[in-house]
């Protein structure tokens, strides 16, 4: 007699009431996306057409006398000759500073992870308390220290790291330095979700399979850590390469970066369309290295 | 096989506790060379922590594990010449099917991983799937590959914690049998887990049976059937009727046993004491009915009861038989052509061979122990 059970035919939606229903079911999730759609169209890409126009404006133009649309595809070169070592610079100090972040926050965030017990929480509102202060603030909290009369420099100099007129700031180790402090969380947190994620299981099955904790990490851990590491990086890499804050407060005029061309073409030289073109740029650099990056950890298996 | 002495593993009083709580207790015992050993026990009563700690995952709070004349107690788990047949699996779940059975041979850099991995793969009957992850497979073709991934390696031990668990019945028989015919061929020696009584008697030449973190007996399949040593395995592994009694000592071969106003008797080889509170235990197929003043054969012992329930399986019928004293005995009665069912309320005399009952040590205070018949959930109310 169970057998019986639920084989009858099945209850049927009303006739008429079912299409028109099913039409609205359909229209709900772009009804969710409106309100994002239209915070992206009104403070993305409306801004990024007008920028682009920018880009194009008649570079003799001026502020006061306004410029003329003349499609002056020449901007691009222009700019790239005048910023060529400003851009070298951005992807080398953020790539150098990727890395270090890399370095410290990969064994950190692997040990809040799995270590750490009940100090995670802890650990975790430790990584974040920095940013409970402003960007502006932290950075200028780096030049009190690193400055030529404090502690730091002076302890370096009393046990000869540093020559006698040896210095922290102003120097390109600074810039490195604290790009690193301030974008890593950015790296710390992705790379701490999928490693919190890693069922220590697997890890014991590696270790039963004759790997040794390096080979298991290698072969087991990274892999599955892999999309952490791939957005903590991007998210990481991405503002640092765009970062002028660092370079203004910690570097000197031999350490400028991108950014501070793009701020003192719009705010000090009055050159709004060669800043616009380096932005465009930078926007186009980033986006193919994400897009190669982002294919290549994917698809191939990292060794 | 040909030298016994040289991989025997050996587990000395080995105790685990986890803070306060003790997982294992002092556990004694050895598995010789290529046997097939077979660990039962209840949920929780630590058998995993026990694999666990011969594969090295987890370090002994005392004892020492031997493998042959090496002591591994506190070898890195990648040193042991041991793997694991996981209760999770634990399959890598980046890595395709062929790669994770290829895990282990690629971490030992051996040769000929393909050919390796294929046959594996073939044998688990899973040829053609190598290219799948391990999210793409069914739960029991999961399982097949954990098994592949450990079995590929030869490991001097194999640990299979509940590895079949998860298949359905007609292909986990044909999992048994290819276990156990790879296991005899390479002469590996098996530590297996199972709920499963019957795979855990047809498959292993030793069974030990484990309950709160000691084994309460070991030897082979048939011994611990025949003549469990305590209640626990009694009831555990099969049924049994145990009925709570007084041992009186014993007079020649045997040993007297007063019983609710009844005298019985059990062959002294067959009994684990022979004086105070014990159980006198029958199978419930060792039992047979008669209709009540019938003859009883010649030297049985017997009780007379009442019949409150009887369902019919097909290779026998299962009855319920309450006692005069309120307990109700399960007796299984073989179908054969002449045998007449006993209808539901029938006065009847069960009666046993005495070689065939066994005598247990009872603690003081503890009454009959009795299993229900598994497909007759009404026997509760019917014996109130
Ligand atoms: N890491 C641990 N910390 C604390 N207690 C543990 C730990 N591992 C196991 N235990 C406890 O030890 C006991 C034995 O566990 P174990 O996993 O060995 O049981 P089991 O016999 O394998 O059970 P099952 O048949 O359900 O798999 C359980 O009570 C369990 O709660
Ligand atoms: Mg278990």
């Amino acid at each position: 007699m169970t057998l019986l059970t639920g084989v009858g035919p099945r209850p049927v939606d009303a006739k008429g009431g079912g299409a028109e229903r099913r039409d609205r079911r359909r229209a709900l999730p772009y009804l969710l996306l409106l309100p994002g759609a239209a915070w992206l169209f009104l403070f993305f890409v409306v801004p990024t057409i007008q920028l682009g126009a920018t880009s194009l404006y008649d570079p003799s133009g001026s502020v006061t006398a306004g410029y003329a649309m003349t499609w002056e595809f020449s901007n691009y070169p222009d700019a790239i000759e005048y910023a060529w070592p400003q851009i070298v610079r951005s992807f080398g100090y953020a790539a150098i500073a990727t890395v270090i972040g890399i370095v410290i926050g990969y064994p950190l965030a692997y040990a809040i992870a799995q270590k750490a017990g009940r100090w995670k929480n802890v650990l975790l509102v430790c990584v974040v308390a920095p940013m409970f202060t402003s960007f502006l603030v932290r950075t200028l909290a780096w030049k009190t220290i690193l400055s030529d009369n404090g502690w730091l420099v002076g302890f370096l100099r009393d046990i000869g790291l540093l020559g006698d007129d040896g210095r922290l700031l102003a120097t390109p180790a600074a810039v490195i330095l604290g790009l690193t402090y301030n974008f890593l969380p950015f790296l710390v947190l992705p790379l701490y979700a999928s490693l919190e994620r890693l069922d220590y299981r697997l890890l014991e099955a590696a270790g039963d399979l004759y790997a040794s904790p390096t080979r298991t990490f290698v072969k087991v851990t990274l892999p599955l850590s892999m999309p952490g590491l791939v957005a903590g990086t991007l998210l990481f890499f991405i503002p640092a390469v765009g970062d002028y804050i660092n370079a203004a407060l910690l570097g000197n005029t031999n350490t400028n970066m991108v950014g501070n061309v793009v701020n003192s073409a719009f705010l000090s030289r009055q050159e709004p369309p060669q800043g616009a073109a380096l932005s465009f740029l930078l926007m186009a650099i980033i986006l193919v290295i994400v897009f190669t990056y982002v294919r290549r950890s994917g698809t191939d298996e990292v060794v | 096989m040909t030298t016994p002495e040289t991989g025997d593993l050996r587990i000395t009083n080995v105790t685990k506790r986890f803070g306060e709580f003790t997982a294992v207790d002092d556990l004694s015992l050895t598995v010789p060379q290529g046997a097939f050993f077979a660990l039962l026990g209840a949920s929780g009563c630590g058998k995993t922590t026990t694999l666990r700690m011969v594969a090295g995952l987890e370090e002994p709070t005392t004892g020492e594990i031997r493998l042959g004349d090496r002591d591994i107690t506190r070898l890195r788990p990648y040193q042991r010449p041991v793997n694991t047949v996981f209760q999770s699996y634990a399959l890598f779940p980046h890595l395709d099917v062929f790669e994770n059975v290829a895990f282990g041979l690629r971490r030992r850099k051996l040769r000929q991983v393909k050919e390796q991995v294929d046959k594996m793969l073939e044998l688990v009957q899973l040829g053609g799937f190598g290219k799948r992850k391990p999210a793409e497979l069914s739960g029991g073709q999961q399982q097949r590959v954990a098994l592949a991934r450990a079995l590929i390696n030869h490991p001097q031990v194999l640990l299979l914690d509940e590895p079949l668990g998860a298949l359905d019945l007609k292909l986990r028989r044909q999992m048994q049998i290819e276990l156990k015919r790879i296991q005899t061929e390479v002469g590996i020696t098996f530590v297996h887990v199972t709920h499963d009584q019957e795979e855990a008697m047809t498959m292993a030449d030793t069974v030990a049976v484990m309950n709160a973190g000691k084994i309460e007996q070991l030897g082979r399949p048939a011994e611990i059937y025949e003549y469990p040593a305590t209640a626990f395995v009694a009831n555990f592994l099969g049924q049994s009727n145990l009925l709570a009694g007084e041992a009186a000592g014993r007079s020649g071969d045997v040993v007297q046993v007063a019983a609710y106003e009844q005298r019985f008797a059990v062959p002294a080889v067959r009994s684990r004491t022979d004086r105070g509170p014990v159980f006198l235990g029958v199978r419930p197929e060792k039992l047979a009915l008669v209709p009540a003043g019938a003859a009883v054969p010649a030297g049985h012992q017997f009780v007379a009861g009442v019949v409150t329930d009887s369902s019919y399986v097909g290779v026998s019928t299962q009855y319920l038989v309450r006692t005069g004293w309120g307990t109700e005995l399960a007796v299984f009665a073989p179908n054969g052509g002449d045998a007449t069912q006993l209808a539901v309320g029938s006065q009847v005399t069960a009666h046993w061979n005495p070689h065939h009952a066994f005598l247990l040590e009872r603690a003081p205070g503890e009454g009959d122990q009795t299993t229900p018949l598994l497909d007759s959930p009404d026997t509760v109310g019917v014996g109130s």
